[in-house]
C-alpha cells in the first residue's frame, strides 16, 4: 500500500498555477511553497488573492493546470483518494451536514472515514466535550451560532485524527472572543503534532497565531517568512495613521515630502504613513494637514499590514 | 491525537468500502428521519390515481376497457409502481444533490470522504435505487387493494420480476443523479415540469405500449424514456396477460439506458465536483 512519507514535507507546492476555465488571468500564478510538519502556516492575502484556490488545489478540489503539490509527500493530482485520508479541511463557508445533528455531523464523518458503528460515537461524544458542544449534540448546524457551527467544523475535520488541518479563514464573521478561543484551538492542535495551514487577511491572526507567514497577491507569493523577519522588511519604523475629511493629492504629496516620510497612502478613511522614527515628525505631520480637517491621529509598530503596503502599495482591506 | 488518529488505514478496497457503507448509512438516517415525509410523497399520486380512476369512475358508472378482457385498474399496477420508483429517483437523488451542490455546498465536505470521488456519485445511485425498491414494496398493496374490480397479478417468473426491479431502481438513481447534476436551485421547478410529467404521462403508465400503434410516430419516439421499459417490464412480470414487450426488448434497453446513465452522470458529477 502507498502510504504518507514521514520524512516528507507537510505540503510542498511547486510552480503550481490555476486557471478557471473561462477566465484570463490565473487565479494562482506560479506559487513555490513549502510547510513544515508540525507548523502553524498562515496564508495572507486580500480577497481574490487565490488563497482558497490554492487550498482548493492542496485538497484535490481543484485540479491545477500546472505545477506540482505534494501533501505528506503524497501527489495530489495522482493519488486524491489517498491525500484524503491524511488531510482535515474547515473550507470558507460552513459545509456542515444540515440534515444532520452536531452529534451525527461528527459521528457519520468518523464513519467515512472506517470507524465502526461504536467507535464512531464515542469519537465524536469525546470530540463533543472537547469542543464544548456537548450542550447542542441534538441541534441542528442551522441551530448553531457561527462560532459553535466553526468548532463544529473544526472539530469533525480533526475527527479522523489528520496529519494536516486545512483552515480557510477560520475565524471570519466570529466575535473578537469566539477568535481568541478559536486561536488557542488551533495552537492546541499544533502542540499534538498537527500541521496547520490557514487563510487569513486578519494582521493579527497571521502574525500572532502563525509560525510562519506567506503574502499572497494576484496568485502570487510575494514573501514567505516568520511574522518577525518579515516586519524587519520595512525600513519604516513607525507608522502614523490620520484621518481627514477628504484627501487631496496635494496632502499626499506634502507628506511625501516631509524628510523621514517613505510612503503615504490614501486609505478609506485617510491618510497612512510609514516613516523613519525621527523625532518632530509627527509635529511636522500633523502641520501638513492643517486646513484639511484632521479629525485623528494615531501611531504605531509596524504590522505585517505595513508590510504589505510596502509591497504592493495598496492596503490589505479595502 | 491517539484518541483519533489512524482510522482511515489499510488497504484501498478496505477503506473504499468503509466510505461507501458510511455515506450510504449517513443516507439512511435521514431517511429514516423523514421516513413519513417519505411514505406520504410516495403513495399520495398512486392512492389518488387508483381511487380515482379505478374506485371512483367505476362506481360512477365510468369504466374503461381499453385492452379487451384487461381491466384498467389493472393495466395501472405496473404503471404506477413504474413511476413511483423512477419519482424516488428524483426525489432521493437529484432534489437533495441540487441543493447540496448550490446551496449549503454540503457537497464539498461528502466528497472529502477517503475514497475517489467517483465512488461518491455511485453511492448516490446505489442510495436511490435501494429508496426506490421500498417505494415499490410500499406502492404494490397500494395500488393492488384500492380499486373496485379486481386486478389480476400473476407473477410468471420471480427472477424476470427481480431482474426488472433491480434494473429499474438502478435506472432511478442514476437517472436522479444525472438530473441533480444538471440542474442548479432556482430550476427545480423545471425539473416538473420538464422531466417528471412528460416521463410519467408518456411513459406507458396509464396504457400498455402496444396501444400506441394507431401513433407510430410517438410509439417509437417515447421509446428514448426510461419509464417505458420499466412499465413495459414491470407488466411483463406481474401482469402478463396485458400486452407487453418481449423481456429481451425490455431487459437490453434497460441495461443500455442503464450503462449509458451512469456512463453521463459519473463524469458529470466529477465535473462539477472539481473545478
Ligand atoms: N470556480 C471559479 N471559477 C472561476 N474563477 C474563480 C473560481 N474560484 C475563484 N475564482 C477566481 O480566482 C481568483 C482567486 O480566488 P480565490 O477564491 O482563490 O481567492 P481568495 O484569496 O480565497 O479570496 P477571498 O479572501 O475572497 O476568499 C479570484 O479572482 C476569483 O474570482
Ligand atoms: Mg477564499
Amino acid at each position: 500500500m502507498v502510504s504518507a512519507n514521514n520524512s516528507a514535507p507537510a505540503i510542498l507546492i511547486e510552480q503550481l498555477v490555476k486557471r478557471y476555465v473561462g477566465s484570463k488571468v490565473p487565479a494562482v500564478d506560479g506559487i513555490d511553497l513549502e510547510v513544515h510538519r508540525g507548523e502553524i502556516f498562515g496564508l495572507l492575502g486580500p480577497n481574490g488573492a487565490g488563497k482558497t484556490t490554492s487550498i482548493g488545489v492542496c485538497t484535490t478540489r481543484v485540479n491545477a493546470t500546472s505545477g506540482r503539490v505534494r501533501v505528506v509527500g503524497v501527489d495530489v493530482a495522482a493519488a486524491p483518494a489517498l491525500v484524503k485520508r491524511f488531510i482535515g479541511v474547515v473550507t470558507q463557508y460552513s459545509t456542515l451536514d444540515r440534515s444532520l445533528t452536531a452529534f451525527e455531523n461528527l459521528v457519520f464523518h468518523a464513519r467515512y472515514f472506517g470507524a465502526g458503528r461504536r467507535e464512531a460515537r464515542r469519537r465524536a461524544q469525546s470530540l463533543l466535550e472537547r469542543f464544548q458542544l456537548a450542550d447542542s449534540a441534538r441541534r441542528m448546524p442551522d441551530q448553531l451560532s457561527g462560532g459553535m457551527a466553526q468548532r463544529l467544523q473544526i472539530a469533525r475535520a480533526i475527527g479522523h485524527g489528520p496529519l494536516v488541518l486545512f483552515l480557510d479563514e477560520p475565524t471570519a464573521g466570529l466575535d473578537p472572543q469566539s477568535r481568541l478561543s478559536l486561536w488557542d484551538l488551533v495552537r492546541e492542535l499544533r502542540e499534538e503534532g498537527t500541521t496547520i495551514l490557514l487563510t487569513t487577511h486578519n494582521m493579527a491572526e497571521a502574525d500572532e497565531l502563525s509560525d510562519r507567514v506567506a503574502i499572497i497577491d494576484h496568485g502570487r507569493i510575494l514573501v514567505c517568512d516568520t511574522p518577525a523577519q518579515l516586519k524587519q522588511l520595512t525600513p519604516a519604523a513607525t507608522e502614523i495613521h490620520l484621518v481627514v475629511r477628504q484627501v487631496p493629492t496635494q496632502l499626499l504629496a506634502a507628506l511625501r515630502a516631509l524628510p523621514g516620510v517613505d510612503s503615504a497612502v490614501a486609505e478609506g478613511d485617510g491618510i497612512r504613513i510609514l516613516a523613519a522614527d525621527r523625532g518632530g515628525l509627527l509635529q511636522e505631520v500633523v502641520e501638513a494637514a492643517h486646513g484639511h480637517e484632521l479629525r485623528h491621529v494615531s501611531i504605531q509598530q509596524p504590522t505585517l499590514e505595513t508590510v504589505f503596503i510596502k509591497l504592493t502599495g495598496r492596503a490589505l482591506r479595502d | 491525537m491517539t484518541d483519533t488518529a489512524d482510522i482511515a488505514t489499510g488497504g484501498r478496497v478496505g477503506v473504499y468500502s468503509r466510505a461507501f457503507i458510511g455515506l450510504l448509512a449517513r443516507d439512511t438516517r435521514v431517511l429514516r428521519r423523514d421516513f413519513i415525509a417519505f411514505l406520504l410523497r410516495t403513495v399520495m399520486n398512486p392512492i389518488l390515481f387508483t381511487f380515482v380512476f379505478a374506485f371512483v369512475f367505476p362506481k360512477i358508472g365510468e369504466q374503461f376497457h381499453p385492452v379487451g378482457r384487461a381491466d384498467f385498474a389493472t393495466i395501472l399496477v405496473p404503471g404506477l409502481i413504474a413511476v413511483a420508483m423512477i419519482f424516488q429517483g428524483i426525489a432521493a437523488v437529484a432534489l437533495p444533490l441540487v441543493n447540496e451542490f448550490g446551496r449549503t455546498r454540503e457537497i464539498e465536505d461528502r466528497v472529502m470522504a477517503p475514497l475517489p470521488v467517483a465512488g461518491v456519485a455511485l453511492e448516490k445511485i446505489v442510495f436511490g435505487a435501494m429508496q426506490s425498491i421500498v417505494a415499490a414494496l410500499v406502492v404494490f398493496p397500494v395500488v393492488a387493494v384500492i380499486p373496485a374490480t379486481p386486478v389480476t397479478i400473476q407473477v410468471a417468473s420471480w427472477p424476470l420480476l427481480v431482474g426488472v426491479l433491480l434494473l429499474a431502481a438502478l435506472i432511478s438513481g442514476a437517472f436522479g443523479l444525472a438530473i441533480g447534476t444538471l440542474f442548479r436551485p432556482q430550476q427545480v421547478p423545471l425539473i416538473f415540469s420538464i422531466i417528471v410529467i412528460p416521463i410519467t404521462f408518456l411513459g406507458c403508465v396509464y396504457y400498455p405500449w402496444e396501444l400506441l400503434s394507431p401513433l407510430p410516430v410517438l410509439r417509437y419516439a417515447v421509446l428514448v424514456n426510461p419509464v417505458v421499459y420499466i412499465s413495459e417490464g414491470l407488466r411483463a412480470a406481474l401482469t402478463p396477460e396485458v400486452p407487453h414487450m418481449p423481456p429481451v426488448v425490455f431487459l437490453g434497453a434497460m441495461a443500455g439506458m442503464l450503462i449509458l446513465l451512469i456512463a453521463i452522470a459519473i463524469p458529470l458529477f466529477v465535473r462539477r465536483v472539481k473545478s
